[in-house]
């Protein structure tokens, strides 16, 4: 590393081309949809550029709101589901043996090999109302049943005349379980190396020490692996955010997020501008989420340092 | 629009897959020598053998591109066309594309199968004296429904967008354009007659709705319909025919207030490299023979006259391809209303979708 500030030449070899490909493909395109923020439709297909702030302005109408704090409430929802199951399922993957170990984080991996679209179709087949997840439901509902028919209480219905099945697609309910399901690889995976570098003594010298393992977990595990944490909900909340497909497809057009709105703009309502302030306006909510977590990061660093 | 066209059965589409595919993996010696032409079209659109036929016959080859709908048709010829010779959008977007200056005016001379085209078709609204656009295929935008799930035929627009009948079992397009059209014409309006004061009956009737319906289905309505999620969908005609050839229970009708009657058009965009090649493709694509093997192959309504004498009474006098009677005189074309009809109609659409 240190070569690099005394080898100008080395530097620009190894920089340059990221540099030049993050330009192109990333800088380029962003500042096109930035001027284009501040356009007008002029025709079916010409956006004069006239510097108004109009496309900001109706970011403030009640829907567009609505739909932001929609997208803001399943967004947080989802990602606190994922901290929750992504946590422990991390803390098994660190402690498991060696030879599990790289098992265990193939499967967490394995759901990235399949196309996003090709595993949001298998969730329909699942979540349908003649889905496997309710075929499932009502196996353990007639179960139930015979169940209580047998210990004399059949009459009584305790159960409901018949199994209803749950609705989840076109739900807010199937919207997370979807974005949840897509998302938490992201989260054990942070998670789970910031376990792997946590130095296990603490661990140890807090149970010698008489500490009880709940204990452990709140004043020892948990503080020091709080970095990775923020870290995975950070990187799993913000491609939550801009969802598209998944509560396009699970949410049946009845769950709208804000993403749905942007994909309008660019088709059927052909309002690039629009659809560009839209955007930039999620990017904005990014950027700051991520300034607040690099800043967490400091301090958090500091302490330590200190 | 249509996202899929799927064509009659499984069999048949298997069947037409690969003759896409050998279209397009002609060996590069096979190659004829009469240039080539891009054809930009919907997905299952098209014969089995049409393109093949049409290279042995003229000598020309075909590049077939698949469109998912008109928007993203539009989306990307509206940067300048990346080199398509032959686009099929729909007659509203035909409107669009010449307002846009996206469409070179049609020689005539060059198409002598015109002729085959019924009479009824030569002058349409949406492109008057036919300059632009030879029609290709027409339909409906009706309700399928599952016949043993319905206590009469749901031939109203009101069982889908104002009934509790069906709570729960409805699905309409996720179009926002075509569902408000549905609520106009329920509320006795034309389907272009886009008053702010419609507009807004029709955004408050659909916001009402909303807890009822099942799915803004993509477009696959049809197989929401097949899988039993629903009972009753806003569709076009020939996603229901593809889905009652599955299903005998499914019945497809055109309500009485009137539907949407929509049209296909064959279109060269300005720019493409072979407007020669294209004009020979949509002359080839009006003969009897082709336009009937293609018909007979999709099942659309063709506008070809000597096609449709090729074909029996089981294509012709089918009422799901061509309705007749109360609901088709009240069917109205939708006509392009401008960009701030559009943009009118795409905020009070994102008023429905933030309700509830």
């Amino acid at each position: 590393m240190e070569s690099f500030r005394k080898n100008i030449r080395v530097f620009f070899a190894f920089f340059g081309p990221t540099a030049g490909w993050l330009m192109l493909f990333f800088f380029v395109p962003l500042a096109i949809i930035w001027v284009y923020s501040f356009g007008e439709n002029v025709s079916l297909t010409e956006i004069k550029t006239t510097w108004t702030l109009e496309n900001y302005k109706r970011l403030f109408e009640s829907e567009i709101l609505v739909l932001f704090w929609r997208s803001l409430l399943l967004s947080v929802t989802s990602t606190a589901i994922c901290l929750l199951i992504g946590y422990p399922l991390a803390l098994v993957i660190a402690t498991a043996s060696r030879g599990a170990k790289p098992w265990l984080l193939l499967i967490i991996i394995l759901p990235f090999w399949t196309n996003l679209l090709i595993r949001t179709y298998a969730l329909l087949n699942i979540l349908g109302t003649r889905g496997r997840l309710n075929d499932l439901l009502e196996w353990f509902w007639n179960l139930g049943d015979g169940a209580l028919d047998l210990i004399g209480l059949g009459a009584l219905n305790l159960l409901g005349e018949s199994f209803v099945p749950i609705k989840f697609l076109g739900t807010p309910l199937g919207v997370v379980i979807g974005l949840v399901y897509v998302h938490l690889p992201f989260t054990v995976l942070p998670i789970y190396s910031a376990l792997e570098r946590l130095d296990r003594n603490y661990l140890e010298a807090s149970l010698d020490l008489g500490a009880s393992q709940w204990r452990t977990f709140r004043s020892i595990l948990l503080p020091l692996t709080m970095v990775g944490v923020a870290t995975a909900a950070i990187i799993t909340f913000i491609p939550m955010l801009g969802s598209f497909l998944t509560p396009d497809m699970l949410g049946r057009g009845q769950v709208d997020m804000i993403a749905n709105v942007i994909s309008r703009q660019f088709k059927s309502a052909n309002d690039w501008p629009f659809g560009a302030a839209l955007s930039l306006f999620l990017l904005y909510i990014t950027f700051i989420l991520l300034a607040l977590q690099a800043i967490y990061e400091m301090r958090k660093g500091g302490q330590r340092d200190g | 629009m249509r996202k899929s066209r799927l064509p009659i059965s499984r069999r048949n589409l298997l069947q037409g897959a690969a003759a896409v595919g050998l279209t397009l993996n002609l060996p590069k010696g096979a190659r004829a020598e009469g240039g080539q032409v891009n054809f930009y079209n919907w997905d299952t659109y098209i014969g089995e053998t049409t393109l093949d036929d049409f290279t042995g016959a003229t000598g020309i080859d075909v590049q077939y591109d698949l469109f998912a709908d008109n928007d993203e048709l539009f989306a990307k010829m509206r940067n300048g066309n990346p080199g398509y010779d032959l686009i099929v959008p729909t007659n509203d977007y035909v409107e669009r594309m010449i307002q846009a200056d996206m469409l070179v005016p049609l020689d005539h001379s060059k198409i002598p199968n015109m002729k085959n085209l019924d009479p009824g078709f030569a002058n349409p609204a949406h492109d008057p004296g036919r300059k632009y656009t030879m029609p290709y295929m027409w339909g409906t935008i009706g309700i399928g429904y599952r016949k043993s799930a319905v206590s009469k035929t749901p031939d109203s627009w009101a069982d889908l967008l104002t009934s509790d009948e069906y709570a729960g079992r409805i699905a309409t397009l996720s179009e926002a354009q075509t569902v408000m059209q549905m609520a106009m014409k329920l509320m006795g309006k034309s389907l272009n007659d886009w008053t702010d004061e419609n507009i807004a009956a029709a955004e408050a009737m659909i916001i009402a709705q909303k807890s009822r319906i099942t799915a803004f289905a993509p477009d696959n309505g049809q197989d929401l319909l097949l899988a039993g999620e629903v009972d009753l969908a806003m569709e076009w005609n020939g996603d229901i025919l593809q889905a009652m050839d599955e299903d005998d229970d499914i019945g497809y009708v055109v309500p009485k207030e009137g539907g949407l009657l929509w049209e296909d058009d064959l279109c060269i965009p300005a720019g493409g490299p072979n407007p020669e090649g294209a004009h020979a493709l949509i002359n080839y694509i009006l003969g009897a023979e082709a336009g009937a093997a293609i018909a007979d192959f999709i099942y659309y309504a063709t506008p070809n006259t000597a096609a449709r004498a090729l074909l029996g009474p089981e294509y012709n006098e089918n009422p799901a391809i061509f309705p007749s009677g109360e609901a088709m005189a009240n069917s109205e074309v939708s006509i392009f209303p401008g960009q701030d009809v559009i943009a009118k109609i795409d905020a009070a659409w994102t008023r429905v979708k933030a309700a509830g």
